[in-house]
């Protein structure tokens, strides 16, 4: 693992009067009934987490789950209750307004559920408004807005207000508004959420695209669980503001750490999360077939090349050694299995 | 015992109706009571009884508290006007330059600030004024009247009337279209031909000085309100009573503070106008998307870029309805000034009425109403016009309306020198036309009139007649007849039973207030001419409503004659029902009832709209017919919604029956009326404005609590 960018230690994140000193008085054991007896809700219990340069964290929880409060905590759009949070090492609570003026318009990017484009601005004008924010002159501003319009894919509609796009272009427009002055941390917070099906997979599918290309350290928040398996390095699942489980997807398919993850993960087909990697034998690397696969390939691409052989299937890494082995048969327990387990 | 249970709350008003009925039979009119025509506290009789408080001697006639509660605020209004003649001639003497004298003077702090704001407000007034009609006050103010004798070309000549028409019609054609700007167009042409162009050019510079400024503080304590909850629980209260006052009342005040004349009205306008461009601002920031709001903070934005880059854009058109409001309460404002010798319109409708001769007051209204139109669309027009790209546009496109004004500035004066040549020796009608010699309907207005009365003298009397003595004096007599102790019971009752302690509490203290006020009979007696009126129009309004309702069109085109109806300064009202009903109460009922029918009618048809289509359908396909749908589902439904409609109509009908003082009625109006001509007025006045303001709260609190609870228990909001 690379440096750590975002790091929270027990953040808690109560509203309503006298959450400070409640959560003093409990010692860091917030029960939130007990809490919601004395007039407070608790959003985020005790989170605990880093996330790595480069790395995509996805929060999944269902609404209410705290999921956005802890991303408006990170974001210092509201302030945590208790807990630390660094940035790049620096203590965020500890920053004054002007520093943290400095730190979102320098280092931050958000993406919003609904948008949230300035009505009065035209799509390179609200592309531009961070950096005119910022001082950057008017001419040098515009252009780099018109760079990212072209890296959105929406070249030719930038004069556009945002009240004659569609949703989709309205989030592009809202993507390439936080990207502007090139943040290394970049939020998004049910980007897709608000989008029609098959809009919202096009869309996820040019967010990977981008995401290869600028490799941004990214919090990303959804209540969708296919999306999170989709889109995800690691996945914290919440529920009622604590974090279930903190994994990356294949580990959170194949060992849910508590009933509650399980019952997202039942439905889930495996072949489409899982790699190679994750259900290879690396203990035997006798006795293999002629057919090699890498270890990084997901299930369902070469379920059907692996299905044909009758020996083991060497399973090779990205330098072509072999790393271990697979059999055929494996590939059926995992497809059909785990379901029958599950259900 | 059964019904007990099932209809407890019906029982409980029951019960309260039987406490208030026998508290009326049970409690006799004293033997000398009678309806007091004068002041009470300017007449000495014998008979009177007195007490004294703070060292203020208050008479009084004194009765059994259980009919009429002596009147132990009666101190107040003597006491706010010996505490501003104190604040303005003897508080904080402090030494002041005198330009004029070139000496050091001792002055009062509050005198001399009041002096300096009302000759910058002059100032102002006659800058604006001086470019639209010409004059040369503005440049006396900067050099001397020797100076101007020396250079009399200085002299500011005015726009020619045909420049502001054809400004008036290009701002109109730039923010709505070609329809308006023919509205315009013809507007300013009739103005003009009419010979109203001064007294309309006056008004009009009274609203261009009073509506930027009732803006700026407007938007300021908005903002301001928003930002902390300390000044918006400081500005509330202010704020309810100023939204049912009467504009009338505020008057008397600010002609101790700032004297007579335009100036005063300005300022005084401010303090009504900006209100509701608060109420809007705050309404305006609150309804901003939270994540737009975290947008601009992600962006990096300071407090100072967040308001002005992110919040007050987002906002703009909430924010440019409290512009509209500004203006139309600008306009009423300048018409009602008058009373305090404000220039223009309303000057001259006032005199018009005054000398009875309606035709003059007809034109001079009709004036004020296009006028009011006019500036309503425009206002409208503005906060729903949507900005548009114009970077691609060419210089001339971009600039054509500055280029069509600028041509028509250069047209207009060389139609004012062609003029100079056509009408040697007489007026320049290409310049501007003169009171006196624009045409004039007058005569044959006056002459409809009198026809009118003539032909229909005897059935008008009848009708008259049969109505004040059959119908207006019995309500008053048993308005009158109230012990004071029985309508306590009842409006705290009511309190209580609508709204629980608090509301029985807030009501109570309301009540009280009139109560102890020297003036409790001419409550009753505007409260009887408001409750009147207010049956009435609602029975109107309500019907009207409920018909117009049943055909999409016809609903459509109701709101729009609401809309433009509402814009009329109330005043306005007062010619058409004097010109068939003379000087009579009848007159101001009829007022009354049309103005208040417009609220009433206004929501019926909103609230029947608002019920949701789905609704409709599901109504639809468990087979109900018209007749049902109406009163199962859409009365229900829409039913808080018309109560709020009853209390703007109550908001209303208290307006009109104030201003009707002035055609002549017994109640709180006249006092008002009364206390505008005398220099100790102050006080009552501003005491008589609060008393009527505290019996719209009455209503307001409890018609406000009762809709808040109904629509939780709807689950509509």
């Amino acid at each position: 693992m690379s440096e750590t960018v975002i790091k929270c230690e027990s953040v808690y994140k109560i509203f309503g009067e006298n959450a400070k000193k409640m959560l003093e008085e409990s010692n860091g054991n917030v029960d939130a009934k007990t809490f919601q007896e004395r007039g407070c809700i608790v959003g985020v219990n005790n989170a605990s987490f880093e996330v790595a340069k480069g790395e995509m964290l996805v929060v999944m929880g269902l609404s209410g789950s705290g999921k956005s409060t802890l991303l408006r905590c990170i974001s210092r759009l509201t302030d945590a209750t208790g807990g630390k949070i660094f940035i790049e090492g620096q203590d965020l609570l500890e920053l004054n307004n002007k520093e943290l003026i400095e730190l979102r318009r320098n280092k931050m990017g958000m993406v919003f559920q609904s948008f949230a484009l300035l009505p009065h601005k035209t799509v390179v004008e609200n592309i531009a408004f961070p950096l005119q924010i910022k001082g950057t002159n008017t001419e040098e501003s515009i252009s780099r807005a018109m760079e990212m319009v072209k890296l959105v894919g929406l070249d030719g509609r930038e004069n556009y207000f945002p009240r004659e796009l569609s949703g989709g272009q309205q989030q592009r427009v809202g993507i390439a508004r936080s990207l502007a002055v090139e943040p290394d941390i970049w939020f998004l917070d049910e980007p897709f959420s608000a989008l029609d099906p098959l809009i919202r997979k096009e869309m996820q599918d040019e967010f990977l695209r981008l995401q290869e290309k600028l490799q941004k350290t990214i919090m990303f928040i959804t209540h969708d669980f296919d999306e999170a398996l989709k889109l995800a390095d690691r996945i914290a699942i919440m529920k009622d503001g604590i974090i279930e489980q903190l994994d990356t997807p294949a580990n959170i398919v194949l060992n849910p750490a508590t009933e509650y993850v399980r019952k997202f993960t039942e439905e889930v087909p495996r072949e489409k999360v899982l790699i190679i990697e994750d259900v290879m034998d690396a203990s035997s690397t006798d006795n293999l077939g002629d057919l090699k696969v890498s270890k990084d390939e997901i299930i369902e691409n070469v379920a059907e090349k692996i299905l044909t052989q009758e020996k083991l299937v060497g399973v090779v890494d990205s330098n072509n050694n072999i790393v271990g082995s697979i059999k055929p048969s494996k590939i059926i327990d995992t497809v059909f299995g785990a379901r029958k387990n599950g259900s | 015992m059964e019904y007990l249970k099932k209809y407890p709350k019906l029982f409980q008003w029951l019960f309260l109706l039987i406490v208030f009925f026998a508290l009326c039979f049970a409690i006799d009119v004293p033997e000398t009571y009678k309806f007091i025509r004068g002041q009470a506290e300017f007449v000495k009789d014998p008979n009177q009884s007195v007490y004294f408080f703070l060292g203020k001697e208050v008479r009084y006639y004194a009765f059994d508290v259980f009919w009429r509660l002596p009147p132990l605020l009666g101190w107040l209004p003597i006491w706010i006007n010996d505490s501003l003649f104190f604040l303005m001639n003897e508080w904080m003497p402090m030494e002041f330059w005198n330009e004029d004298t070139q000496e050091f003077k001792t002055r009062p702090l509050l005198l001399e600030i009041s002096r300096n704001l009302t000759s910058f407000m002059t100032f102002l007034i006659e800058l604006i004024r001086e470019i639209l009609l010409g004059g040369l006050e503005t440049i006396v103010a900067f050099t001397s009247w020797d100076f101007i004798d020396a250079y009399p070309w200085l002299e500011l000549p005015g726009l020619p009337w045909t420049i502001v028409a054809a400004g008036a019609a290009i701002l109109s054609y730039k923010l709505s279209g070609k329809g308006l700007a023919l509205f315009a167009g013809l507007t300013m042409i009739y103005i003009s031909i009419f010979g109203q162009w001064k007294p309309s050019m006056q008004t009009l510079s009274f609203i261009l000085v009073a509506a930027p400024l009732s803006f700026i503080f407007g938007l300021g304590l908005g903002i301001a309100a928003y930002k902390s909850k300390r000044v918006e629980k400081a500005l509330y209260p202010i704020l309810l009573v100023m939204q049912t006052m009467p504009q009338y009342a505020v008057l008397v005040p600010a002609l101790v503070l700032f004297g007579v004349g335009d100036h005063a009205a300005v300022i005084i306008t401010m303090v009504v106008a900006v209100p509701p461009m608060i109420l809007l601002t705050i309404l305006g920031l609150r309804a901003i998307p939270p994540e737009v709001i975290e947008a601009g903070r992600m962006s990096g934005c300071t407090n100072w870029q967040l308001m002005f880059k992110v919040l007050i854009p987002t906002a703009r058109r909430d924010i440019l309805i409290g512009v509209n409001q500004v203006i139309m309460v600008c306009f009423s404002m300048a018409v009602i000034s008058a009373f305090i010798g404000a220039k223009g319109l309303g000057f001259n409708l006032l005199l018009a009425l005054n000398q009875l001769n309606i035709g003059l007051a007809l034109e001079a209204g009709l004036c004020i109403s296009l006028i009011a139109i006019l500036l309503d669309k425009m206002s409208l027009a503005w906060a729903n016009k949507q900005t548009d790209y114009f970077g691609n546009l060419t210089f001339f496109q971009r600039n054509k309306n500055v280029i069509f004004f600028a041509v028509s500035f250069v047209i207009g004066i060389i139609f004012a020198y062609v003029g100079t040549f056509i009408f040697k020796g007489s007026f320049n009608y290409l310049f501007e036309i003169p009171h006196n010699k624009g045409i004039s309907t007058a005569d044959f207005w006056n002459r409809g009139v009198d026809w009118i009365f003539d032909t229909f003298f005897v059935y008008i009397k009848a009708f008259n007649t049969w109505l004040i003595q059959d119908v207006l004096q019995p309500m008053r007599a048993l308005y009158l007849r109230m012990p004071a102790v029985a309508t306590l019971v009842l409006a705290v009752g009511a309190g209580y039973l609508i709204g629980g302690i608090r509301s029985a509490l807030v009501v109570a203290a309301l009540t009280l207030f009139i109560a102890l006020s020297p003036w409790w009979d001419r409550a009753l007696v505007t409260l009887y001419m408001a409750t009147f009126g207010v049956v009435i129009s609602c029975l109107i309004g309500f019907t009207v409503g409920t018909l117009c309702f049943q055909n999409k069109k016809s609903a459509a085109f109701m709101l729009g004659v609401c809309d433009i109806f509402q814009t009329f300064p109330s005043f306005v009202y007062l010619i058409p029902v004097m010109m068939l009903f003379g000087i009579t109460d009848t007159s101001v009922l009829i007022a009354v009832i049309v103005y208040a029918t417009i609220p009433a009618t206004r929501y019926t048809i909103e609230g029947l709209r608002s019920v949701p289509v789905g609704l409709h359908e599901a109504a639809t396909m468990s087979g109900v017919n018209k007749f049902q749908r109406l009163t199962k589902i859409e009365f229900p439904l829409a039913f808080p919604h018309m109560m709020l409609g009853l209390n703007q109509t109550i908001v209303f009908a208290l307006f009109m029956v104030i201003i009707g003082a002035f055609i002549g009625t017994e109640d709180l109006g006249q006092y008002i009326l009364k206390a505008l001509s005398d220099k100790n007025g102050a006080g009552i006045g501003l005491t008589l404005g609060i008393c009527v303001a505290f019996i719209g709260l009455i209503f307001d609190n409890l018609i406000r609590t009762w809709v808040g609870k109904r629509k939780k228990h709807l689950g509509i909001d």
